[in-house]
């Protein structure tokens, strides 16, 4: 018995893992994609019926998928784009300190750390168009004020701003960690060299920080694609469907009005999205970090 | 000397510069949650006032009502059972499967396990709530704790897997010799020796399953609502109370603050894990 455990270890260490896996994510996404073809109401009474690609075609010819589509892959490429430059700027400016570090990584933690239902609170009390901070500040420099998350025009942009107060944090300290990694002798060989502030920015960090920043916006673009507690727990996709992506749209198919069919669609069509970005993305990646290599 | 001299007052210059925008930097993250405290003290009239920005006489009356009026006391027990328990079970799963991962390169299983932390959620979940709720299981603890393990168990893996790799193969071979199985060295030897990575992992997968929203909005029902659910239900009900609604977000992030503050090298070290190993 003892010999046997010994043996098939790997297998006896894995199983519960792949277990969970094949029960609770393989035999789900199955079963979405068999639903997908289907019409259902989530009736008891009333069974499921078989209506082929229809479920597909109509989300395809809602203009509603396309706005929700084109919402997600901008907000993924605006809100990462930003927080990447802010993230790696501020963690270049701070990679410098070697006093109070704890004190500064704490302080960029607690936004990322916050609880974003609880997080997404806070900024509707500072969006609110009377009481709030953000117009409160605005009147004092004599700005015309905003409605902020209250009109479809300025939703979108007030949304990003709180992902990148959120997730900025999270680039800065992923490439704080690769600064800290680096070593300090390949900037002293430099400067002996007569290399200046920039060159050693542009020349030395940045290339050898380049697998830390493009794993940090790999982490990120993923997350930002899935963003839903921020959005749900301040607009709940509106002003109407103006701050829809796909993942509140397929959750408000879903368990608002119970398409189950129509929602399993979309759900795999989001799931692909995904899945193609992602794939997409590392193969970048490699080329990318091949070309830094050689 | 005089050479020394006549650099210093740009170099303290510069460093005051340096040190301003630092503290701005930090001061506007601060900023939010600063509001938030501040706002959960103050009366509803308070918050309206402007000039009371900064100067006001603080109430605890938005906690008590928080408590009372709100009965918050249960979501924070639930938040308590779902985020113990799947965090209990994601290391009970995912500790071996790293222990696999790291020893017999099982990186197809490490890469399912990637996949499992790429694919959306709420992909899973349909099919969830259709089985649970066939089942009679919606709002029970089990759908909600075996919902966060999606989340948890990849944490818990990625995480761990670099540290058991990281351990020299020879402290174990050593221990086989002694006549000691694969299952005890893992338990005497990897365990013990990994104990940072793992400690970091399991706070880590705590703070996810307490902050976690989706799942608790599609699974829980009104017994076992945990926190997230408990503050964004705040809303629903008539107009804002805006000072309660900060005491309730006050009482939800709190808890994940000073853990943060306490262990503050943990939690940087998993959250960002991968950094250096690309």
């Amino acid at each position: 018995m003892a010999k046997w455990v010994n043996k098939n270890i790997k297998w006896i260490f894995t199983a519960p893992t792949i277990i969970f896996i094949l029960l609770c994510v393989t035999y789900p996404i199955l079963y979405t994609l068999q639903l997908s073809f289907c019409e259902w109401g989530m009736s008891a009474n009333i069974p499921k019926k078989f209506v082929g690609l229809q479920n597909y075609i109509e989300i395809f010819s809602d203009s509603r998928f396309w706005d929700a589509f084109w919402r997600t892959i901008n907000y993924t490429l605006i809100a990462v784009a930003i927080e990447t430059i802010l993230g790696v700027a501020i963690a270049l400016l701070l990679g410098k300190i070697t006093r109070h570090t704890g004190i500064i990584r704490t302080v960029f933690l607690l936004p990322m750390v916050a609880t974003p239902v609880a997080v997404g609170m806070v900024w509707k009390l500072i969006y609110d168009p009377t009481i709030g901070l953000a117009n409160l500040i605005l009147r004092k420099v004599g700005l015309p004020t905003s409605a902020w998350l209250g009109s479809s025009d300025t939703v979108f942009s007030s949304l990003i701003i709180i992902d990148i107060w959120q997730w900025t944090p999270m680039v800065m300290l992923m490439v704080l960690a690769g600064i800290s990694g680096l070593g300090a002798d390949v900037f002293e060989s430099a400067k002996v060299d007569g290399a200046n502030e920039m060159q050693l920015i542009t020349r030395i960090q940045l290339p050898l920080l380049a697998p830390t920043i493009l794993m940090a916006i790999l982490l990120r673009v993923i997350d930002a694609l899935k963003t839903f507690d921020i959005i749900y727990s301040t607009t709940t996709g509106g002003p109407g469907y103006s701050s829809e992506n796909l993942n509140i749209l397929s959750y408000r198919n879903a368990f608002e009005y119970f398409y189950m069919g129509k929602a399993s669609a979309l759900l795999i069509v989001f799931f692909i999205v995904v899945l193609v970005v992602a794939i997409l993305y590392m193969l970048l990646k490699a080329r990318i970090e091949r070309r830094y290599e050689s | 000397m005089k050479n020394k001299r006549r650099i210093k007052p740009k170099k303290i210059c510069m460093k005051t510069i340096f040190w301003i925008v630092v503290v701005c930097i930090m001061f506007v993250n601060l900023v939010p949650l600063l509001w938030m405290l501040s706002a959960s003290f103050k009366t509803i009239v308070d918050i309206m006032n402007p000039k009371k920005m900064f100067v006001f006489t603080p109430t605890i009356k938005n906690y008590i009502e928080v408590f009372t009026k709100y009965s918050f006391l249960k979501p924070i027990i639930n938040s308590l059972i779902v985020s113990t328990g799947a965090t209990v079970l994601a290391c009970l799963f995912g500790l071996p499967a790293a222990y696999a991962i790291a020893r017999y390169k099982q990186n197809k299983l490490s890469l399912i396990i990637l996949a499992v932390r790429i694919i959306p959620a709420i992909t899973f979940l349909v099919p969830w709530y259709i089985i649970f709720s066939k089942l009679k299981m919606t709002g029970t603890y089990t759908s909600l704790i075996m919902a966060n393990l999606l989340v948890s168990l990849p944490l818990i893996v990625w995480i761990v897997t670099p540290y058991f790799g990281s351990i020299p193969k020879e402290l174990e071979e050593a221990a086989f010799i002694d006549g000691s199985s694969v299952f005890n060295s893992f338990i005497r030897i990897m365990i013990p020796l990994s104990a940072p990575g793992i400690f970091t992992a399991a706070i880590l997968s705590f703070i996810y399953a307490w902050n976690n929203f989706l799942f608790a909005l599609i699974l829980s029902s009104s017994s076992t609502k945990t926190l997230p659910m408990a503050v964004f239900n705040f809303i629903s009900y008539t107009s804002v109370n805006w000072g309660g609604l900060m005491a309730a977000a006050v009482v939800i992030t709190g808890p994940v603050i000073i853990v943060s503050i306490a262990l503050q090298k943990y939690v940087v070290s998993g959250l960002t894990a991968g950094a250096v190993k690309g």
